[in-house]
This record gives C-alpha cells, structure tokens and sequence, in this order.
C-alpha cells in the first residue's frame, strides 16, 4: 500500500476522532451548566406544568448519554434539534447564514492567499530592500489594529469620502452574484487586511530560510533568473508551513468574522451566535459551535495532508 | 587566439565577521588554460572554495572581492553586472558542488534540473535538452540512463547523485567546470567511478576544471597542475607530477607526510592477554531494516580494533548497540566478565563510566551553551560526585593532559574553539569517567589531515599512559594503518573479515577487502588509471 495514502488516513482517523471528542464536550460542557436549563429559561414564574411540557418538548427526561446520541446522530444529517428561544429548527435558522459565512470568508481568502503568497515571494526577492521594509510594517500595522476599527476606517474612506462601495452588506437569497460581491466587498477586505500579514510573513520566512541552502545556491551558479529562484525552486520546497499558516488563518476567517459582520450588518453565522449567546438559546450555541470546529478540524486535516503530498519523499517513496 | 581562458590576478576577498571585513583570499592569481585541469588543494580555511567561486564572479553570502581582476575568455567578471555574470553561469562555467544530495532541489526530478539551464539560457529547446540529458547520462556510466532522470534525487544514490550533478554541470557544454570536493561525501569504493567518470567526460569535451579538494591523493589522479593555498595565499604552484615528486615548500611537504603516522607496536602485557569486552552474536535492527546480523567480536584489554566499512555497513550501529543506545534483538554483550544490560540507562552506573564514547562531530557533541569546564566537569560530579576545588584541579589536569592550556580555555564556549580543540574537549570529556573501554566513532573524519594526525597521536599517547581499550570506528584506511592493532571489515551488516592488521593488510584478501583496500586512492598520477584498466580487464576476463 502506498504509504501516503496510509498516512493521509491516519490523519483522517485522527480528525474524526477529535471531532468526536469535540461533540462530546460540547454536549457535556452544556449539561454541566449549573443548575436546570429549564427553570433557567422560564424563570421565577414557571409553573411546575409549564417546566415539565418544557422538558417533554426539549427532550430533558431521558437519560445523558441517550440524549447524547440522538442529538449526535441528528447532527451528523444536519439536523440540529430546535431553537430553544423561537421554538423553530435550528438547521432553518442557520442554514443560510452559515452559507453567508462561508461564503464571505471565502471571498475574503481568495483575495488574501494569492495577494500574501506573491507579497511574501516579493518581500524575500527584494529582502532587506525598502519595498520589504514597507511590506512588512504596513501589513503589522494592519493587524495590530482591532477588526472593528479597521473596518470603520474602510468604510469612511471607501463609503463614505468615495462612496464607492455600500457600508451595509445586507444580502439575502436573491442577491445575485455580482452585487454580492459588490456589496460584500468592505467586509471581506478587513478580514483581508487581518489575515493577510500572517500568511505573508511566513511565505516570506519560510523562503528566507531556505535561501542558504546549497540547491538555492546551484540555481544561482546555474545562472537562473532571481525570480525563478524564488518562484521555482524555493516556493515548492516552503509550501508546508505556508499552508498550515494559511490553514489557521481561513479556519479564524470563519470562526472570527463575528466582530466583522456584526460592524457590516451582514447576515452571517455571527450575528447569531450572538444573539443565541445573548438569549441563552443553549442548543443553537451547541450548533454554531459544532460548526465552527468541525470547519477548524477539517482545515487543518486538509492543511496536513497538503503538506504531506507537498513533499516528494513521501510523495515519491525510494 | 590566445589558450588562456581563465586569468585571474591579485585576487582579494573578504568576509564580513565580528563586525569588520576580514580577508579570506589575501591576493592569489590563478592562470588556466583552455582543457586544463587545476587542482586547488588545502585545509579547511585555506579559501579554496572561495577561490573557487569567485573564478564564476560570485561570492557566499557575507563576502566580497575587495580587489584584482578575473578575466573569463576576455570578459572582466569582477563588478560585472549580475545580468551578464548570469548569462555566463551555467551556460560557459558551471559548478558541481559537494554534496549532491543537498545541491539537488529534493522537489524535482534529475532531468528537469538538467534541463533547467539549457532551456533558460536559450541553448536548446526541452525535448532537445531531455535527448541530451540522456546521452550524457549514459556517457557519465549511469545505470539505466533513459529512465533514472525521471527519478527524484532522494531515490537515488549519492554516487550517482554525484555524477548526475556533473553530467549536470556538462549541460550547456561550458569551458570551465569548478568542481567543489564532488567526491569528499563519498565511500572509497564509490569515490573511484566518481572520479573515473568526471575525468572521462572532462577530457572529452575538453573542459577546463578547477577542481577543489584537501585530498593529495584525489587531485593527483585528476590535476595537470596543482596550487597549494595556505590560508588565503598561494603556497606553490607547479605541474601534478612534478609537485607530487618534489614539493618545495616545507607546508606542502607537511601536507605529504601526514600519512606516515604509525604508533608504536605494543609491547606483550605482563599476566598475559585478558578478553575486557566480548560480543557474542549480536543481531539489531532498526524496526523491520535489518542492520547487524551475527556479529561477533573479542577486545582484548589495551588494544585496538579498528572497525571499517563503508557507509551503511553497520559499524555506528555496532557502537550504539554496546553503548546501550539500540537494544540488540538478540546476542549478549559482556564487559569484563559482566553481562551488560541491553539498555544504556539501565546500566550501574559504576559499569556505564567504564564505557565512553567519543563521536564524529564534535561541534554538535557539545553543547554551545556550556563552557568547557562545565562539560568537562559534568561527568566529573556525575560518575565521580567530585566537587569544588577537588573537581577545578581534575578539570585543569584533563585539558593539561589534552594538550590545551587550563587557564586559556576552560572559560571558553566551544563556538570559541577550533574543530580539533572541540575534539580535543570531547576527549576529555571521556576520559573525565576514567574509562577502560573507548569508541571512537570516525573521530578524526570531519578534520584535515594534518589536525587529524595530531588527534591519533593524542589518543596513542592517551592509551600507553592510561592503559585504555579502543574501538576505533573509521572508513579511512589510512587511520586503519596508523593506529589498529586489529582490524575487523564490515559490509551490509555482516563481518567479512577479521583479524590482525599484518594479516588484513597483507594478501590474499577476501573480496571485498580487496576491493576496500584497491580503492584507497594513492599518490601515484597513474594509479585511477590502471585501477581502472586493472578492474576492466578483470571484468572482461570474468
């Protein structure tokens, strides 16, 4: 058997192993709670038949471990179980958020890998030179400064001085793609600007590191371009902790774009969540949750096994 | 149309270190004419390589050349633009380097790395440079010639990496080749098709090379002319044979004589000859890689036995497994009568003072945190529970008896010490246990000859005076004749021979003794040559 393929499983095994763990605390942490979730919610007044048709209605008499499994095995066909706040399923309420989310955090990757990635090429090229000096304080600038500040500041210079681009994000299911880029251009720009410094400091990094080794040097005397150097034969040799960098900052692009959203008034994940959290809304706070780390898990698993075809001993065993 | 293709006058570099330009190169002129090869000889620091790469107008990261002019076929290349030194390098002078295995991009394969420069520098199209790649792949006496570029460097041996790097070099069909210690990485045996191949290719396109090595023996098989280089200046130049036949200077003279070193014979032990460490079987692996199978050995108290072979032969492994590092799968080791405990650490500690071993680097033996007397002083407090002035006084009379002055270095941290003194310290530092049993493990292979030399002589006088045992692992048969009282040969984890050195050393051989000791280059011009000839005729008649 190829021992890529058995490594890749291993790491797949590993991922789902630690989701299900995940779950486990999820579940748990919520039980664990003090006191009863019912005389929580409905308060001082409940009357002991309004608690107990609470209980019947969320499934709170069975045992732990049974309720457990059925909210487990719910959640694997992406049923979630119904909000506690507004009585309606959880996978309705979220369901399109959570395409909004992703949908904005991909928009906002697509824009920052490739813009970090040939910065970070261009910063090593030019090392030391004043365009890296540049490069490298501007983008510390950028995420030395709170998200939210970053994003106001975006739209009083796009929205509001220019009047380029809208301040509100408000899209919905009919938007259609052009204007939802349109519309979703400001929020997706300060995630940008938050993830792009990480990313493109460690391509630079990774790449200056590798620039003394005796390869880069016999590209040099073989009299290949600079660029080429960089490009060609550093890049492919730096990709592993480029992508497990990339990896973590897509995997904060989802889980930390609730500040952002919040400022854009734009329909995502967010916005929910903190209402949820708000509200006490104890079983959409285990969705969002179980989201959020299944999106972590499954990054870093796909940065893992990257990383691993992207290195040809283990690629192309002896 | 003048034969002078490389003339390089008054050539000055510098390093940038401790905050100020030091020079490296201090003014060598270097003449080469077309087809001619230079050997460039000397220790490490001599600026050889530096040399060397300023010949193709560049310089490691750090230097500079301060001055003089490098003239290639009539175009000045010192402070020449980057774009014109570019369009020469690799297209008109190339360069092998000496470790293939790490001047090889490990992301792609061997024949898009050949193809690279043709292609970029306009010489040939991909499919031509493929075509070609091939031809020269065969030329060079690679196995398998139309496929093994399809391999990635990590898939192939490090001689073959070798001579792909130089059919590399050939690529573009440039006047001049600076060959960098190509064949230092190398086993023996390897060494010699390595050698046998770049002089063949060489002489038939008729290139002119520089070829860089410490090796006497290597650049009198391969040079028309040979320059000694002394740190950054030029001792003498003269023509191969004539150098190696009569050298002026006392330096190189030095240099031929180092490997004349032979201890003294042992004198008869009264009492009569005592077994201190007896291997019995011994069979290790490394998970499912089988690397020692049924070794067995007898040290006899006060001797030396000498373990060779080449890389992959389980010699290290042998060291690991006495010293308790790899637990045998099966076979016992005993000391002295005792049996010893498959793990290390599981030793009495009284038993694991008796052992010590002494490691090929030194400079990553030692920590670079810690000043001599504290690494030194460690085993002192560990085995002996020595103290205070007790143990200051024991530390002052190990570096007296290392032949380093106390009060000079036992402040020092090893990054303020030289390769041999690191080595020197690493003595020591095993010698602090007041051990019976030593091994040294290629202890003198990361050294120049002439600090080599002086390490043998330290731990010859070292044995005499303190009545210490050795076991001596090496792939250098030369340092097999100096110091062995016995001589045990390993290949692929098994014991081809064993037995006194007169009795390795003098025929009939077993084969692959025969082939280990063949392969020793020799300081005779012709001795590749008919090796060569030798091998081929045999081959032929078998």
């Amino acid at each position: 058997m190829n021992p890529i393929l058995l490594i890749v499983l291993k790491r797949l095994m590993i991922g789902l192993l630690t989701l299900w763990i995940v779950t486990v605390i999820i579940f748990a942490a919520v039980e664990l709670l003090p006191g009863d979730i019912a005389t929580e919610k409905l308060g001082q007044a409940a009357t002991p038949e309004s608690l107990a048709a609470f209980r019947e209605k969320f499934d709170l008499n069975r045992p732990m471990v049974e309720r457990y499994l059925s909210w487990l095995g719910g959640a694997v066909t992406g049923d979630f179980g119904i909000s506690m706040a507004n009585q309606r399923p959880i996978s309705e309420l979220i369901g399109v958020r959570t395409a909004n989310t992703f949908f904005l955090a991909g928009y906002a990757a697509a824009l920052a890998v490739p813009i970090a990635v040939v910065s970070g090429m261009l910063a090593a090229l030019y090392n030391r030179s004043v365009f890296d000096r540049v490069l490298s304080n501007s983008t510390l600038a950028a995420i030395s400064f709170p998200e939210f500040f970053i994003a106001y500041i975006l739209i009083l210079i796009f929205s509001v001085w220019l009047g380029w681009f809208p301040s509100l994000a408000n899209v919905d299911v009919d938007t259609g793609l052009g204007e939802r880029l349109y519309k979703t251009f400001l929020p997706a720009m300060t995630l940008n600007l938050i993830v792009l410094a990480y990313m493109m400091r460690m391509t630079r990094a990774a790449i200056l590191n590798l620039l003394a080794l005796p390869y880069i040097e016999m590209a040099h005397l073989k009299g290949i371009k600079r660029w080429r150097v960089i490009a060609v034969h550093a890049l492919p040799n730096a990709l592993a902790p480029i992508i497990s960098v990339i990896a973590l900052n897509l995997a904060y692009l989802i889980v930390g774009v609730v500040l952002v959203e919040v400022v854009f008034v734009y329909p995502g994940l967010g916005q929910v969540l903190v209402d949820a959290v708000s509200n006490r809304d104890v079983t959409v706070v285990q969705a969002a949750c179980l989201i959020f780390a299944a999106t972590y898990i499954l990054l870093n698993l796909l940065a893992d096994v990257l990383s691993i075809i992207a290195n040809p001993r283990l690629l192309h065993p002896r | 149309m003048t034969d002078l293709l490389l003339d390089m006058k008054n050539i000055k570099i510098e390093g940038w270190s401790d905050r100020q330009w030091k020079p490296i190169i201090k003014g060598v002129d270097l003449q080469l004419k077309r087809g001619e090869i230079l050997g460039l000889i000397g220790e490490s620091g001599a600026g050889k390589s530096t040399l060397g790469l300023a010949a193709m107008g560049y310089t490691k990261g750090g230097c500079r050349i301060r001055e003089g002019n490098i003239k290639f076929d009539g175009i000045e290349l010192a402070g020449a633009s980057s774009k014109a030194l570019r369009q020469l390098r690799g297209k008109r002078i190339a360069y092998v380097a000496q470790s293939a295995a790490a001047a090889f991009n490990p992301a792609f394969k061997l024949i898009n790395q050949y193809c690279e420069a043709p292609v970029q520098h306009g010489v040939m199209s991909k499919e031509q440079a493929e075509k070609d790649a091939k031809e020269l792949y065969r030329k060079i006496r690679l196995p398998d010639p139309d496929m093994i570029g399809f391999r990635y460097p990590h898939q192939v041996s490090g001689g073959q990496l070798q001579r792909a790097m130089t059919a590399m070099a050939m690529a573009c069909r440039p006047d001049l080749i600076i060959f960098d210690e190509p064949t230092t990485a190398l086993d023996v045996t390897t060494q010699i098709e390595v050698l046998g191949a770049i002089r063949d290719i060489v002489r038939e396109f008729n290139t002119a090379a520089i070829y860089i090595t410490h090796d006497l023996a290597v650049v009198a098989q391969m040079a028309d002319q040979i320059k000694v280089l002394l740190r950054g200046d030029e001792v003498e130049q003269a023509p191969a044979r004539e150098m190696l036949a009569n050298p002026k200077e006392d330096y190189t003279k030095s240099l031929w004589a180092v490997r004349d070193f032979r201890r003294a014979p042992p004198v008869p032990r009264e009492g009569g000859e005592t077994t201190l460490l007896e291997i019995n079987t011994i069979h290790a692996a490394y998970g499912t890689v089988k690397v020692l199978d049924n070794i067995s050995l007898n040290i006899r108290r006060g001797s030396t036995v000498a373990v060779v072979g080449e890389s992959g032969s389980g010699k290290s492994t042998l060291a690991r497994v006495i010293m308790g590092l790899l637990p045998q799968l099966e076979g016992v080791i005993t000391y002295d009568g005792e049996s010893l405990h498959k793990l290390g650490a599981k030793r009495p500690r009284g038993l694991q003072r008796h052992l010590q071993m002494i490691h090929q680097m030194a400079d990553t033996a030692l920590n670079p945190k810690q000043k001599i007397k504290d690494v030194i002083g460690r085993p002192l407090s560990f085995f002996l529970g020595l103290k205070g002035a007790a143990k200051e006084a024991r530390i002052r009379e190990l570096l007296t008896l290392i032949e380093l002055d106390p009060d000079e270095f036992m402040d020092r941290f090893p990054s303020e010490l030289s390769g041999g003194q690191k080595q020197r310290v690493c003595i020591a530092r095993a010698l602090a246990a007041e051990p019976d049993f030593i091994i040294c493990d290629e202890v003198t292979s990361a050294l120049d000859q002439l600090v080599a030399e002086g390490i043998l002589r330290l731990l010859d006088r070292l044995q005499r005076e303190l009545d210490l045992t050795y076991l001596f692992i090496t792939h250098d048969i030369a340092t097999v004749r100096s110091i062995a009282d016995e001589v045990v040969v390993m290949q692929n984890g098994v014991i081809v021979e064993q037995g006194s050195k007169e009795a390795i050393f003098s025929p009939p051989h077993e084969p692959y003794t025969e082939l280990l000791l063949s392969s020793v280059p020799e300081m005779d011009p012709d001795w590749l040559t008919n090796l060569l000839k030798e091998r081929d005729t045999q081959v032929t008649a078998g």
